[in-house]
């Protein structure tokens, strides 16, 4: 066969075929690689919800528990923290819980909570995954109502959680799904039946 | 066997010409190392090319031997490297030269790529060169941020927190991204055995294929030299450049002078202050991961710091990383940026020679703020330095056009 017995369309066609049939058959080896990446079954069954039981814990305390490998604020917020929520509004960038990824429907509210005195919400700051710390106390010289203050980059949250304007986290802290089994036990990982 | 002999003769050169015939060994030898010249003017700035190499090996000899004895898992990685540091014999040492190994790295790594912007060695025809060798650059960061985990103490653990949660950032896949590198729903046992694998396998592996082809790109066009000059224009009968020496036997001379000097450095840093004072190894990390509380004062370690500090310095989780990327990804596109007809300071003028001068100080300055922490006026130094970095590399175009250049000599200079 010479040069000029070559049916060149021909061949482009078939190499074309072959370079698309590999692509898409690399594409299918690919899934399970990728899919091996996420969260395994074992990884997803530690996920189970986690209980705090409440009754010994006074006004103005706070815990901290483990759900999903995740740090998981819960506050008793007492009269003057409840009291600070209403005023902030003007320095907070999202005050009415608008950004609707960051708390279950029944948390949307003014205390971003089931109950106003309990605050449960997940202690990673909303920028860069810090744990923020607690910083409960007013210091009115400073500007400062009291909440929870992250070291790493500097964001600040309120008593709800809810981020102040001009810092970098973008939005407030996340509201894990939660709910009440009894009056004095807090479940966190699930919200199915009562809320 | 007589009918083979008759199609390729009878035996004779002995055992190199019987390898040759079947490998070409001294013609690669010849061609890369007894008979690949580079200019008989290269100084002391070229020498971290070789020391890179030598770190390179440092750190695949330590490594193996600590992996025989590390476990990723995160019930056991911290109280594994304890047990290298006490009772593995000579355990210390071998973990010590690893950790200083990476900082060292960097410190070699920088000085190498500086060199390329004192005298132009990513211009054309070298730009496939610095590509490569950035690319080198990225996978080393990704390397070290691996190899930082592993220990699994609390500065391996909220920095690993506040780095991958960064990829968080980017918009519509960011969360699903942050789940497949993780593995979990956070940190976790997971994470940690998967960078151990991207550690000691993944990217050590990427990292020597791309030497090989940095290297390979380099002997294809040739090394440049102080004065940025081509030594191939003139050569003698033979067709050597006149102003070019084997780089065996004599660059290989001079570079193990600058071996000798590097072990020694190295070793008064092994073996005096392997933590540097906690700017080689982090205070916090001798202290186990805690998932419940962040250290007070969280940096990454010096060799990150200056992108950090830029992060850091715009209040704005998206817009910050995309500054954050942009710093570290710019120095790629140097080769286009730089419209100088001269390739060496030498021969620049003072426009490129101010704005090097800055942009080291900036450098500078970016790896002391990122170590501190951001509140009052770091801050707003940071944001200062973070403008100048930006303006070196977005003004080069006009500024090393405007520049007013000095003409380049025929032949290479000495400078006594």
């Amino acid at each position: 066969m010479t040069e000029d017995d070559l049916d060149r369309n021909r061949r482009h066609f078939l190499t074309v075929a072959t370079v698309a049939t590999g692509a898409v058959g690399a594409g299918f080896v690919a899934v399970p690689f990728i899919s091996s990446l996420k969260p395994s079954a074992r990884a997803q069954a530690l996920g189970a919800p986690v209980e705090v039981p409440l009754g010994s814990m006074q006004p103005g305390e706070m815990v901290r528990v483990l759900w999903r490998g995740r740090l998981v604020f819960v506050l008793r917020r007492d009269e003057t923290m409840l009291a600070s929520l209403p005023n902030m509004a003007d320095q907070l960038r999202d005050p009415d819980s608008e950004v609707v990824e960051q708390q279950p429907d029944y948390a949307a509210n003014a205390t971003r909570s089931l109950k106003p005195e309990y605050l449960v919400v997940e202690g990673s700051c909303t920028h860069l995954g810090c744990a923020p710390l607690e910083d409960f106390e007013v210091r009115p010289a400073e500007g400062w109502g009291g909440g929870f203050f992250c070291p790493c980059h500097g964001s600040k949250f309120d008593f709800a959680g809810r981020v102040f304007k001009g810092v970098p986290a973008p939005t407030n802290l996340r509201v894990p799904p939660h709910r009440f089994v009894r009056d004095d036990l807090i479940l966190i990982g699930q919200d199915t039946g009562a809320a | 066997m007589a009918r083979i002999e008759a199609e390729v003769g009878k035996p004779q050169g002995g055992l190199m010409k019987w390898i040759d015939d079947r490998f070409p060994f001294t013609k690669t030898m010849e061609q890369h190392v007894t008979k690949y010249y580079a200019a008989k003017s290269f100084n002391w700035w070229y020498v971290f090319g070789v020391l890179a190499m030598v770190v390179l090996v440092i750190q695949l000899l330590t490594g193996i031997f600590l992996t025989m004895n590390y476990k990723p898992a995160a019930a056991d990685a911290f109280a594994s490297v304890e047990y290298i540091m006490r009772d593995v014999e000579w355990g210390w040492l071998i973990r010590y030269m690893h950790s200083t190994g990476a900082s060292f790295f960097f410190i070699v790594v920088y000085l190498h790529m500086f060199r390329a912007m004192l005298y132009g060695s990513y211009q054309k025809p070298r730009e496939l060169i610095w590509l490569i060798g950035m690319l080198i650059f990225l996978v080393l960061m990704a390397e070290a941020f691996a190899g930082y985990l592993l220990p699994w103490g609390q500065m391996s653990y909220w920095g690993a927190q506040v780095i991958i949660s960064l990829f968080g950032a980017i918009p519509v896949v960011g969360d699903a991204l942050v789940e497949i590198i993780r593995g979990d729903y956070s940190i976790s046992d997971i994470t940690l055995n998967r960078f151990f694998a991207l550690h000691v396998i993944v990217l050590p592996l990427a990292l020597i294929g791309l030497i090989f082809v940095h290297i390979v790109a380099l002997h294809e066009v040739g090394s440049n030299n102080p004065d940025g000059i081509d030594i191939k224009k003139h050569k003698d009968e033979t067709g050597k450049p006149l102003d070019g020496v084997a780089f065996h036997p004599y660059h290989t001379s001079k570079d193990l002078v600058g071996i000798i000097v590097f072990l020694m450095i190295f070793s008064a840093v092994v073996f005096f202050a392997p933590d540097m004072g906690g700017y080689f190894l982090e205070h916090a990390n001798f202290v186990p991961a805690n998932v419940t509380a962040t250290p007070e004062h969280i940096a990454p370690v010096w060799y990150f710091t200056p992108y950090y500090a830029i992060l850091r310095a715009v209040p704005d989780k998206l817009l910050g990383f995309i500054l954050f990327a942009v710093a570290v990804l710019l120095p790629l596109f140097l080769p286009w940026l730089d419209r100088s007809r001269v390739r060496s300071i030498r021969y620049r003028g003072w426009m490129y020679k101010t704005a090097l001068t800055t942009f080291v100080i900036t450098f500078f300055a970016l790896l002391f703020l990122g170590l501190a922490p951001a509140e009052g006026v770091y801050v707003t130094l940071a944001r200062i330095f973070s403008v100048l970095y930006f303006a070196f590399f977005l003004l080069m175009p006009f500024y090393t056009a405007m520049d007013k250049t000095k003409p380049v000599p025929d032949r290479v200079v000495y400078h006594d």
